[in-house]
């Protein structure tokens, strides 16, 4: 397992692609907000917190397609499912590598576009958090969107279709519980939600992707 | 004599074939009768004046909206136990009709809003529950259409289903949760149904079985027409292989 994982961390680093861009995306889609809404600071913070939960979630949207498609045109998916490693463990991998190459970034930088967008005091512990709880969801849902279009060719809009509408308790929680953090209500109920999303997601959803990818490989 | 009889397509198809015809009137008398009921028959209400008539389009659309998924979800299910190809073609028959009437619960809804509230749309908590079940419908449908291999894409679309039931559920409970966060309370939405009188309640149940027989009546025909396909393909398969 952890071969697997060690290798697509170094996959998505070295070859380029997913990896930088998804957080290039992130600080793009950061830089054009007050382009669109305009530079009036205190509409920016209001909105910063949903801001930088949407933009997340689309970078992390971004690179879903890569997850199992270039596994699967050069055969290697197929390999991994004769393997002794449960097709169950191999996607949870897969989708901790997604996780571990976009989502902690993404963590990572959030603060820093949250001065772009005038975020409160406050949110520069509650955003981190909430998106550290959040993105594990994402990926994990990302990782079962990207096994039910793995046989679709240019499947990534497909992808953005399906993974989009599962993606709603997730966003709504976790901007949620940015908002508060940021206007120093108590947060933590709602933290603790989206944590809850993030833990049954990873619970249950390997099951589901691993059945969609045996079905795919049939 | 069990339900799983009817498992069979040629079963099936006998049994629909002659049911159909029935159902038809059926759908036919309870859905016209409730309409004209509703629609003419009944006095304007104190507050909504004749807008309370969108009532029997509306409250039965969302009704079967809701419940078509919930069909789905057990034919899905049906047919990643069972492996029975009529239940998860009837999933597929019954997205479609599903969709539309969220097209039409939102349409109605959105109608009637204008007078009621002054605005077409509010990020209302059921109103947007029912925009993301629309969107669950979309993302059914476009993965039917995007796979070839019926039976592949029979198996993900059962497994989206399932995990898309999983999410629906969720969303709906987080969105009544999102806009008491930012709206104190949905103020806007009134449980409709429980609240009207009887002169209303009548046409409406009458236009409720009506739109119920319509859903059944849709779905049998979708469906014939979905075994139909699959003989078809068959045939001209098999026709292939003997040229």
């Amino acid at each position: 397992m952890s071969a697997l994982l060690l290798r697509d961390l170094r996959l998505a680093v070295r070859a380029g692609g997913g990896f930088g861009l998804s957080l290039a995306f992130f600080l793009i889609l950061a830089v054009l907000v007050p382009f669109g809404v305009g530079p009036d600071r205190e509409r920016l913070a209001l909105i910063a917190p949903g801001i930088l939960w949407v933009g997340a979630l689309l970078a992390a949207l971004l690179s879903l397609d890569r997850l199992f498609q270039l596994d699967w045109e050069d055969g290697s998916l197929e390999a991994l499912a004769t393997a002794p490693l449960p097709m169950e463990g191999a996607v949870a991998m897969k989708a901790a590598a997604h996780w571990l190459t976009t989502g902690l970034p993404l963590v990572a930088l959030s603060p820093v576009l949250g001065v772009l967008l005038n975020l409160a005091p406050a949110g520069y512990v509650w955003l981190p958090l909430s998106l550290l709880a959040g993105t594990p969801a994402l990926s994990m849902i990302g990782a079962f969107g990207a096994a039910l279009t793995v046989g679709v060719k240019r499947g990534g809009l497909l992808l953005s279709l399906l993974v989009l509408p599962l993606y709603v308790p997730t966003l709504i929680f976790g901007a949620e519980a940015a908002r508060r953090g940021a206007e120093g209500l108590p947060a933590l109920p709602i933290l603790l939600m989206v944590a809850a999303i993030s833990l049954a997601a990873c619970a249950a959803l390997p099951f589901a992707a691993a059945a969609a990818i045996r079905v795919s490989l049939r | 004599m069990s339900l799983w009889e009817y498992a069979n397509p040629k079963k099936f198809m006998e049994t629909t074939g002659w049911l159909l015809p029935w159902l038809t009137a059926l759908t036919a008398l309870t859905l016209g009768g409730g309409l004209v009921w509703g629609f003419f028959l009944t006095p304007d209400a104190d507050r909504f004046g004749s807008t309370v008539k969108i009532l029997y389009v509306h409250v039965p659309s969302a009704f079967i909206a809701i419940n078509a998924w919930v069909m789905m979800l057990v034919t899905s299910l049906i047919w990643l136990v069972r492996r029975h190809h009529v239940s998860v073609l009837a999933a597929r028959a019954a997205a479609p009709v599903g969709m539309v009437m969220t097209l039409i619960a939102l349409f109605t809804g959105a109608v009637w809003g204008e007078p009621m509230w002054g605005t077409w749309w509010a990020w209302d908590p059921r109103l947007t529950a029912f925009l993301i079940l629309f969107l669950f419908y979309l993302g059914y449908l476009a993965l039917w259409a995007a796979i070839e291999n019926p039976d592949t894409a029979a198996d993900l679309t059962s497994v989206l289903c399932l995990v898309g039931s999983v999410f629906a559920f969720l969303s709906r409970y987080a969105v009544y949760f999102w806009a008491q966060g930012l709206h104190q309370g949905a103020s806007l939405s009134v449980d409709r149904a429980q609240h009207v009188a009887d002169v209303y309640a009548y046409p409406l149940w009458l236009t409720m079985a009506g739109f119920v027989f319509l859903f059944l009546t849709l779905v049998f025909v979708r469906t014939r027409t979905e075994i139909r396909a699959r003989r078809l393909s068959a045939l001209v398969a098999r026709e292939r292989k003997a040229a």
